[in-house]
């Protein structure tokens, strides 16, 4: 089986977007939204949800303001600002202490550390995971809770819960949906994968970040190619970009133009290759045709 | 005042709202600090062009462990909540990468055998983009973690009148330390389905943090047309409207700001900073 990472360094050059035409394209994959924090896949492909389970990235401290004796040991040992002085009083004292959930990192020394054993620690809901059916294939997909850690922890386990339905299926391919960036949950995403399928745009920002983030799966000895979306809009600096993508060893792919008919097809609820034939789409389809190529290449012992 | 950028979806403008901002502050004679917590993708400086007057190097705290003194009790890894320390037989493990730096370990060791020793994790840069200061953050590639080298970044944010935070895209821990502190939040997002989705997660998250914030839409004409009516319904107010203009996205492609590109742009980002100023009031 294969897994095929669709990334971007910088946001919003259309990763989503491309995923979904190859969800489209690809006959026999399982889709994986591991932009867990900002999860957008389902917006096209309207999952069916089948299961839902809630996942816990770790413990989160409590204070018992009954038992709390405002001695503030808890507040001295805590690294991560998360401790105030403005809990609710008890009789004995006139205020406590609390913790801030959103700043507590969860790393549980406070709770260890109480004298009064005021401090609860327990596991934590950080956020919840699917697997669904769509109209082009099963899909395992999240949503991080609100202003919750532990990201990376959430995009393990939907590549491992749609590895385990390919195999489950039959299917030898999993689509991966990333996130911007090179931090936790990109790494969580990319770690092991077959291919790395990155979606740039002729930007110098799109520049600087495809040169980190070539530079990141390049870390982790990961194949990587490069798309340079709406290239048209810089003609020059797409040029540029694909030279310099190909000094640093990252594989050029087909350009896809500049289409209104993208946001178009989004406003629809469908991908471009499902909205059009033409403009954009034409490109969208040859680049699914030269990935899906590199990807039989890529493990030459992969069923196809 | 700290005035926070931050977006549910990349890609919206918040690099663009933040710089011009930090242009149209200085021009009007404000002492301004741009700082950029996008450590993983920092982009600011293609458009600022600053001078770096100081780099430093931004660590994060480990453990380091004595085996001389060490007694094999183990506490250590049972006190770590992230795997990064474990006794693996007559040996301690550590996995730097792992590790939050909570201090745990070093606290627990009742034989005193745990030191703590400081890790490179990514660079602090300070300089000057004309009247504007200029910090950015870079996370080394390879590194999870960026939330020590966000929290160095603000760490810098104190002397000037104005501060404006460029936060990364989403909505969890990195964006959470780049935005704790702000007076106001700007949440940047763009007419599409995804934009909007991820706009109300964004406002889901700085409704969590309690912070006073409003939105700018930029790219006005793309298409959708949810977030506006979902705005008045939320009581949410539109900042500032930013048209989808070529000669925006073609200055931007090379790095250039919209205010000196296209100077009538001033006059919009000076209008967004006023009504930042005035609308401190919660959304």
């Amino acid at each position: 089986m294969n897994e095929l990472v669709v990334i971007s360094g910088k946001g919003g050059t259309g990763k989503t977007s491309v995923v979904a035409s190859f969800a489209a394209l690809a006959e026999k994959a399982v889709l994986a939204d591991c932009d867990v924090d900002a999860a957008d896949l389902h917006l096209v492909l309207q999952p069916t949800i089948l299961e839902r389970a809630t996942f816990s990235g770790g413990s989160q401290a409590r204070i018992m303001p009954g038992h709390c004796t405002g001695c503030g040991k808890c507040e001295e040992l805590c690294r991560f600002d998360a401790i105030f002085y403005d809990g609710p009083g008890n009789g004995r004292e006139p205020k406590t202490f609390r913790v801030d959930p959103i700043a507590c990192e969860g790393c549980g020394v406070c709770a260890w550390f109480c004298a009064e054993k005021a401090i609860e620690f327990a596991p934590a809901e950080s956020g919840r995971w699917f697997i669904s059916d769509t109209r082009h294939g099963p899909m395992v997909h999240a949503k991080l809770g609100v202003a919750a850690e532990n990201s990376g922890k959430l995009v393990c386990l939907v590549r491992t819960e749609a590895k385990t339905l390919a195999v489950k299926q039959g299917l030898d391919l999993v689509v991966i949906d990333g996130s911007p960036g090179i931090g936790c949950p990109v790494i969580a995403a990319v770690t092991g994968t077959d291919l790395v399928l990155v979606v740039t745009e002729p930007t110098l920002s799109g520049m600087h970040d495809l040169e980190r983030v070539a530079e990141l799966t390049e870390h982790f000895g990961i194949r990587t190619l490069v798309c340079v979306n709406k290239w048209d809009l810089n003609a020059e600096l797409t040029a540029e970009l694909e030279a310099r993508a190909q000094e640093i060893g990252v594989g050029v792919v087909r350009r896809v133009r500049y289409d209104p008919a993208v946001t178009e097809a989004q406003i629809g609820g469908q991908a471009l290759v499902e909205y059009t034939k033409e403009g954009a789409a034409k490109d969208v389809r040859r680049l699914w045709t030269q990935v899906s190529e590199k990807l039989a290449t890529s493990n030459p012992f992969a069923m196809r | 005042m700290q005035i926070a950028i931050a977006s549910g979806k990349g890609g919206t403008g918040k690099t663009t709202v933040a710089t011009n901002l930090a242009h149209v502050a200085a021009r009007s004679g404000r002492s301004v600090a741009y700082l950029d917590c996008d450590v993983e993708e920092p982009n600011g400086h293609l458009f600022l062009k600053p001078e770096i007057e100081h780099r430093r190097p931004v660590g994060s705290l480990i453990p380091r462990v004595d085996a001389e003194k060490c007694t094999r009790c183990g506490e250590c890894g049972e006190i770590c909540q992230y795997s990064a320390i474990v006794r693996v037989g007559e040996s301690v493990l550590v996995y730097p990468e792992l590790c939050h730096g909570c201090g745990g370990c070093s606290l627990v060791c009742a034989a005193g055998a745990i030191t703590e020793l400081s890790r490179t994790i990514g660079t602090l840069e300070t300089g000057r983009a004309g009247a504007i200061r200029f910090v950015q953050g870079l996370l080394n590639v390879g590194e999870a973690m960026s939330p020590p080298v966000i929290r160095a970044v603000k760490s810098t944010a104190s002397e000037a009148e104005l501060v404006i935070v460029d936060a990364p895209p989403g909505t969890s821990c990195p964006v959470i330390e780049a935005v704790r502190g702000a007076d106001f939040v700007v949440l940047v997002t763009e007419p599409t389905p995804f934009g909007f989705h991820d706009l109300k997660l964004a406002v889901e998250m700085v409704r969590a943090l309690k912070l006073p914030f409003g939105v700018v839409l930029n790219r006005v004409g793309l298409g959708g047309t949810e977030t506006r009516p979902y705005c008045t319904a939320q009581r949410i107010s539109i900042l500032q409207e930013i048209p989808d203009d070529r000669k925006l996205a073609e200055a931007y492609s090379r790095g250039v700001t919209a205010c000196e590109a296209r100077p009538e742009y001033e006059a919009l980002f000076t209008g967004l900073l006023e009504a930042v100023m005035n609308g401190k009031e919660p959304g």
